[in-house]
């Protein structure tokens, strides 16, 4: 609709924009060819699969899955949970390593500075912490679901023993973040723990010594579970995780019914 | 040999029966006019009444020129248009077709690759739009529950005042329960680490194939012990334990528990 002084009207020449953006070479760089952000979706079979297979996702999910992998009353979205928990983890937890030292020294004050006089920090640091908690239960039950429902069973019997593998995985996280605060709860709960496993037999004293770096816990210890926490364990947790999800697809999808 | 599916076997049956019926009883009547035998059989048969017809009259003609030299070679036919009224041999079939049954094959034998078709849906909306409800809701819990309760800050880690009682972490408080009962290797490192173990393998270990709740009575009763057993060591270690590990209820010993 031509104005007769020869002006566009604000909606065409926001269709203008959005055409030349969308016939971008940078636009279509970003997005594969058959992406819908590149031809538009309407909602068809052809589109339906098309979001998953020009997007990321296909390397979690496959075009299609079993109807019944959809019902939340079989999964109760355990593993999932477990895993956006683990994101939403990995999130605060970058927010936090901003405002934190691991040292004896610092490492409280770092805390207490956060609680009292970062934006927000009480509140990422308590979703961290309780997230953290959720997660522990969140794999048990996940574990205890598959169980029930027979899902380990052949073909996927080794994807079962990732999972356990994961399982002891997240107990080691969440025990590793459970020093880094440096209160009296963390240094006598990692005391309790660490002396627990200072009694494997033969190479006790080592064990005890390589988890403390030292013969007690101290500003060593703190350092060490500190890159344990944030960098060691999250990525062995993460390749597990990648081999974890990859078999579920390969040994046919997530079990059938009972 | 095939098992021949049920409802196969009774039409077979019930057209046996009829076939049976109408030899003992309608034979002379049915020797006598070759229409109304037609138009019963027709009756019966899904073969259309013309055709039935058709190749009665031609079984006849070429019938009619044997029958003279050998009357009983009627066998394998059609009850006939020939006068003298022999009952129909007991090999016709019914409704005096001479078509057989040869085999009845299993139609999940041959046809079908896939015994049952999969029921399947796309991924995007179905299980994308759930998953992201369940992301929404998970974190949306965290969040609020972060607003109304604080994480525990206790006072500057010390090395020279221990605490009483001290706990580990709640995950582990079944394994410091279990060190009031056990030398502590035991209950530390050998009880944990064959828990462990067993747990890796226990798909090796059990070996029934079925997933019916009914079919694995034992391994589900076992796994549902074991879960009891640690979520009761767990809840004593956690709310049953006060000053010097000593067993107290919180009811009225005080709450010794921070999470």
């Amino acid at each position: 609709m031509e104005r007769p002084s020869g002006k566009k009207t604000p909606a065409q020449r926001v269709s203008e924009v959005v055409d030349k953006t969308q016939g971008s070479q940078a636009w279509n760089s970003i997005f594969r060819p058959g992406s819908v952000f590149r031809k538009g979706y309407t909602d068809s079979p052809r589109n339906r699969s098309y979001v998953i297979m020009n997007s990321v996702l296909y390397h979690l999910h496959p075009v299609k899955v079993k109807r019944h992998a959809v019902k939340v009353s079989y999964t109760l979205c355990l593993g999932g949970l477990s895993f956006f928990l683990f994101i939403l983890l990995t999130i605060t937890g970058i927010f936090l390593m901003f405002f934190y030292r691991p040292t004896a020294a610092q490492a409280w004050n770092d805390i207490y500075t956060l609680q009292t006089s970062v934006a927000f920090g009480l509140l990422v640091r308590n979703m961290h912490r309780w997230g953290a908690h959720l997660m522990v239960l969140t794999v048990f039950l996940h574990m205890a679901r598959v169980f029930y429902h027979g899902a380990y069973k052949p073909p996927r019997e080794f994807n079962w023993v990732i999972g356990v593998i994961l399982l002891t995985l997240t107990l080691l996280l969440s025990f590793t973040g459970y020093l880094l605060p440096w209160d009296q709860l963390a240094l006598w709960a990692v005391t309790v723990g660490t002396n627990m496993m200072g009694y494997t037999p033969v190479f006790g004293d080592q064990v005890r010594f390589v988890l403390l770096g030292g013969k007690e816990i101290g500003t060593d210890t703190l350092l060490r579970w500190y890159v344990l926490h944030v960098l060691f364990v999250p990525f062995v947790t993460v390749i597990f995780l990648a081999i974890h999800f990859w078999r579920v697809r390969k040994d046919g999808g997530i079990s059938g019914p009972l | 040999m095939t098992e021949i599916p049920e409802h196969l076997r009774k039409r077979a049956e019930e057209a046996k029966a009829k076939a049976a019926a109408k030899a003992a009883g309608d034979a002379p009547a049915e020797a006598a006019t070759e229409a109304p035998a037609a138009a019963e059989s027709a009756g019966d048969s899904r073969i259309p009444a013309h055709l039935l017809a058709r190749s009665k009259s031609a079984k006849a003609n070429k019938e009619g020129g044997a029958v003279a030299t050998a009357p009983a070679a009627t066998g394998g036919g059609v009850a006939t248009a020939v006068a003298d009224a022999a009952p129909p041999p007991t090999a016709t079939g019914p409704g005096g077709h001479t078509q057989r049954l040869l085999t009845v094959v299993k139609a999940g034998s041959i046809q079908d690759l896939k015994s049952t078709p999969i029921d399947k849906v796309h991924t995007w909306p179905h299980l994308l739009a759930v998953e992201f409800v369940a992301a929404l809701a998970i974190t949306v819990f965290t969040l609020i529950f972060s607003i109304f309760v604080n994480a525990p800050l206790l006072e500057l880690a010390n090395i020279n005042q221990t605490p009483n009682p001290s706990k580990a972490p709640w995950y582990f408080l079944g394994l410091q329960e279990l060190l009031t009962m056990f030398h502590p290797m035991v209950a530390g490192v050998t009880i944990p680490g064959m828990g462990i173990f067993l747990l890796i393998l226990s798909p090796y270990i059990d070996r029934n194939p079925s997933n019916k709740p009914e079919d694995r009575k034992f391994a589900i009763s076992l796994f549902t012990i074991q879960m009891m057993f640690w979520a009761v060591l767990v809840i004593i270690g956690s709310f049953f334990r006060g000053p010097g590990f000593n067993f107290v209820t919180p009811w009225t010993g005080g709450l010794f528990f921070e999470l």
